[in-house]
């Protein structure tokens, strides 16, 4: 990327990441929401009605309970084994939230190291870290995704692997940068003054600053890797079975759209709020985390 | 100028040295793919000739070498499915897809920038609400749902559009129009943000305290200091929306280089792979780096 | 563009108010301010910043934003201002009143050159005027205001000129339809001392040629000094002192405008002495029913934090805003 693309995309984040007054104060439904599906996540097999990959043909391809031929039995119908939705959406709950949390604990951690390096080191060290960060950015997301997964084959571990991978350079560039700030601010050269040695400073002076607005970039970058685990499980190349996520759940259903619309419309709808739910939880971290930003 | 093209292009020929590096390196990764090409039954003669005839059979760095000097000549190699040159298959299937995101890119800015604009001007009114409610929605869709229900509206239970295929204007509209969805959303934010900026601006201050209608003001001073971030971040949207086409081509059948891409995933067909990737990867490329050209002339202050 | 004093002057404001935030605690960036300008004139508007010289003067041309609560009247050439409807405001600004705002680094528009720029200012003030004119005028304008080599300039982008030379730009965009007000926000500040001079006596120029009224906002006082015919101090928002530049020089009458004429660095014994007022601008939410200046002041009494201070005459043209010059009688 050029300066000039630099800039301007640091600035868009800087934009986009601008909140309006009333996304201020705690959004409540969004933090509920959450919460909801991190507990589905963790207790998701004490709490679901019945087994993710359970059966029941009798009852195949029955709708949600208020329709007809729907049943309380299966609150949000089933699919066309007859397994019950409600359960494989919580069952999907688990593996989104890994897969995501993964990613960006991972991707965060790698490229936030590498940018402090990258950061406080400069010279050699600097150049290829960041060149390289400027190549991985360079892609689209989802490309690189799908180059790996034709290396490195489907399944949950490789495609936290993936999001790995994909990720790793925004945390890099973010750090690198604030590194850069921070070292020219009188703090740093009054510790080098005093004799501190450089690793010292980066650990105690340069990284607990850093250290904010990284947790603000992954709290916003989930709903992002939801939709990325989302949709190359939707592609087939994510997620595989006996694996419940919610984007197979959508490739599953969509050779039965015509008749059974609910296959569609419940994974999606949970994807959707979920990503908005995470979103707003993140943008309101953000205000809290890195101040700066909502000016 | 000339000095910063000459390196923008440089930056951009390092990074598409990059990507064959990666795309090389993932390849030969997963190991030998003969015995997951050949049938069962093939002889040993027949996999050492299938090694030769790939070049499998060379160290890596040669291999590689090989790779970049056959990809500079548009080569990749036969598919291993369907004994055709990779390269033509390829070549095929980039213009769906192209004529599929151009369609979605127009179809984004002709509503972002009028609703960021409008929204900007009237900050906190109803409009700025709704094209709040309305990116955070849009970023939070996922594309291929939004395609499916699409089709569920629009081509199943009111039929009025097709749900697959490609060849008539009607097929493009359900397509583009679920792709746009992401994009739009994402101009209209940068586009209101930019907007708001600008109108505080200390010159646009000192414009409208000479007088200047606020016509003219938004029209061609705050529209054209705006704009330039935005047109460097169409360049980035463009990777998105390449990303969108992949999956929502999927949905809707779309005979593009996504469907392309994943089949030969799924096949394990490598040098389709490598030559879609590759085919993509350099258009975004190049999108971004005409796109950085052209801020670069439009802006005065870049060093001539 | 007679250059007598009229009868009636060119400005003319009464009981200005701005204010903004909650109704019940409102912060007055400007409280009560009275002040006449004639035809000729240059005034200077004195003080610290936050002591609503800007807001003031931004008031005047209808330029606040919206959540100002703008209350008195002000009255220009005798037309009340506050009655006009936007497109007859428009028709003033810039034509017959001009402001020239604080920065002019980033006062114009980095995408567009500076004759395109100008040529805007005047299409817009003079509609009918053909193409070739225009660039003429525009020429004719930048000579005017001493930039050199005016035919290169105008093709010249901001960001290739100086600040001086833009300050100069900016004041014949402003002066380009030689407007009976105009006001110049602190027209030295980013500048150097050479510079400074020479902006002055373009302003002095100005005022000769078409017998316009200008006002200063400064806190400088030696610009002040060097142009201005008269003073007008503010504080927190309200006018502590008014009158002759040479006057107040002379003997300041108002405890505030002492200390800050005390506060011009002094050559005393081949030593520069430096004083300054003790303690710091109040935050204006939170002012008393008194004189907003009483906790700073070295003559204060009980009475002064009680109630208002009241307008005392101390000249013919000279008034100042305190309780303890009547005690004087």
């Amino acid at each position: 990327m050029t300066a000039l693309s630099r800039a301007a995309s640091g600035r868009v984040a800087s934009l986009l990441m601008r909140s309006r007054p009333w996304l201020r104060n705690k959004p409540v439904m969004a933090l509920v929401f959450c919460s909801l599906l991190i507990i589905a996540a963790v207790f998701g097999d004490m709490i679901a009605p019945y087994g993710v990959t359970e059966p029941d043909f009798a009852a195949s391809l029955s709708p949600p309970f208020w329709m007809q031929d729907g049943s309380n039995a299966h609150l949000l119908g089933t699919d066309q084994l007859g397994r019950d939705v409600f359960s494989r959406l919580i069952g999907g709950a688990r593996i989104s939230l890994i897969t995501a949390t993964a990613a960006i604990f991972v991707a965060g951690t790698l490229g936030a190291l590498l940018g402090l390096i990258a950061g406080y080191f400069g010279s050699i060290p600097e150049a290829v870290i960041m060149r390289l960060a400027d190549a991985f950015l360079a892609l689209p997301f989802i490309l690189m995704a799908l180059a790996l997964v034709a290396a490195l084959g489907s399944g949950l571990g490789n495609i936290i692997l993936v999001m790995i991978f994909a990720n790793w350079a925004r945390y890099a560039r973010l750090v690198h940068s604030e590194v850069l700030s921070i070292k020219q601010r009188d703090f740093v050269t009054l510790a080098r003054i005093a004799g501190v040695s450089r690793m010292r400073i980066a650990v105690r002076h340069v990284f607990p600053n850093a250290i904010n607005s990284v947790a603000a970039l992954a709290a916003l970058d989930f709903g992002r890797a939801i939709i990325l685990e989302s949709s190359l499980s939707f592609l087939g190349l994510g997620i595989q079975p006996p694996d419940v996520s919610w984007g197979s759940m959508l490739a599953d259903g969509k050779s039965e759209m015509q008749f059974a619309w609910w296959l569609t419309v419940w994974p999606g709808l949970t994807i959707l709020a979920a990503v908005l739910s995470f979103n707003a939880v993140g943008e309101w971290l953000k205000g809290e985390l890195d101040p700066r930003s909502m000016l | 100028m000339s000095v910063f093209v000459l390196k923008r292009l440089g930056q951009a020929v390092v990074t598409l040295l990059l990507m064959t590096f990666m795309i090389f390196g993932l390849a030969r990764l997963t190991g030998d793919p003969t015995p997951l090409v050949l049938p069962a039954e093939a002889t040993e003669a027949d996999r050492n000739f299938f090694r030769e005839q790939y070049g499998l059979d060379r160290s890596l760095p040669e291999q590689y070498v090989i790779f970049l000097r056959n990809v500079t000549h548009g080569d990749f190699g036969i598919s291993f499915r369907y004994r055709k040159p990779a390269m033509e298959i390829v070549a095929t299937a980039m213009r769906p897809t192209l004529e599929l995101s151009a369609m979605a890119m127009v179809i984004s800015i002709l509503i972002g920038l009028p609703l960021g604009i409008l929204a900007a001007m009237y900050r906190g009114r109803w409009i700025d609400r709704l094209v709040d409610l309305y990116s955070n929605i849009g970023q939070a869709v996922p594309t291929f749902w939004l395609g499916l229900m699409l089709i569920i509206a629009f081509a199943i239970t009111w039929p009025i559009f097709p749900s697959t295929g490609y060849g008539s204007p009607m097929n493009f509209v359900l397509p583009s129009v679920t792709l746009a969805f992401f994009t739009s959303s994402s101009i209209t934010r940068l586009t209101r943000a930019n907007m708001e900026d600008v109108l505080r601006s200390d010159f646009v201050h000192m414009e409208r305290v000479l007088g200047l209608s606020q016509f003219r003001i938004v029209a061609k001073h705050a529209l054209r200091n705006a704009s330039l971030p935005i047109v460097t971040y169409l360049g980035l949207q463009f990777g998105l929306l390449l990303g969108g086409a992949i999956v929502t081509e999927r949905v809707f059948a779309w005979p593009g280089i996504g469907q392309t891409i994943v089949d030969a995933i799924l096949n394990r067909d490598y040098p389709i792979v490598q030559a879609a990737v590759l085919t993509t990867a350099l258009f975004f490329i190049l999108i971004n780096t005409v796109v950085d050209i052209l801020c670069a002339a439009l802006d005065p202050r870049v060093q001539r | 563009m007679s250059n007598s004093s009229d009868i009636e002057p060119v400005l003319k404001v009464r009981g200005l108010t701005v204010a903004y935030g909650p109704l019940e605690r409102p912060i007055r960036a400007v409280a009560d301010v009275d002040l006449t300008v004639k035809s000729g004139e240059i005034v200077g508007i004195a003080g610290e910043s936050g002591s609503g010289k800007t807001t003031l003067c931004t008031a005047l041309l209808r330029a606040l934003p919206v959540n100002a609560r703008v209350s008195g009247t002000v009255h220009f050439e005798g037309r009340p201002l506050f009655d006009m409807t936007e497109p007859e405001m428009r028709q003033l600004r810039g034509r017959k009143i001009a402001m020239i705002l604080q920065n002019p680094m980033t006062s114009l528009d980095p995408l567009f050159t500076i004759g395109n720029q100008i040529e805007e200012v005047l299409r817009t003030h003079h509609a009918k005027v053909p193409a070739r004119k225009l660039r003429d005028r525009t020429i004719e304008l930048l000579r005017r205001v001493h930039i050199t080599a005016p035919e290169s300039r105008v093709r010249q982008y901001p960001h290739e000129i100086s600040g001086g030379m833009k300050q100069r730009i900016l004041t014949a965009m402003a002066t380009s339809s030689s407007p009976s007000l105009l006001v110049a926000d602190e027209p030295t500040t980013a500048l150097d001392v050479t510079v400074q001079e020479e902006i002055l006596v373009l302003f002095q120029e100005i005022r000769e040629r078409s017998g316009s009224a200008i006002i200063i906002i400064t806190h400088d006082l030696g610009v002040i000094r060097r142009v201005c015919d008269r003073i007008v101090v503010m504080y927190a928002g309200r006018i502590v002192e008014e009158g002759p530049t040479e006057e107040i020089f002379a003997a300041p009458r108002h405890p505030y405008t002492r200390g800050l004429l005390n506060s011009l660095p002094v050559l005393k014994d081949d030593a520069i002495v430096l004083s300054s007022i003790p303690g710091q601008v109040p935050n204006l939410s939170d002012l008393g029913p008194g004189c907003a200046f009483a906790e700073r002041c070295s003559s204060v009494v009980q009475g002064c934090t009680e109630r208002m201070p009241p307008e005392v005459p101390v000249g013919p043209d000279h008034r100042a805003f305190c309780c303890r010059l009547l005690d004087r009688s």
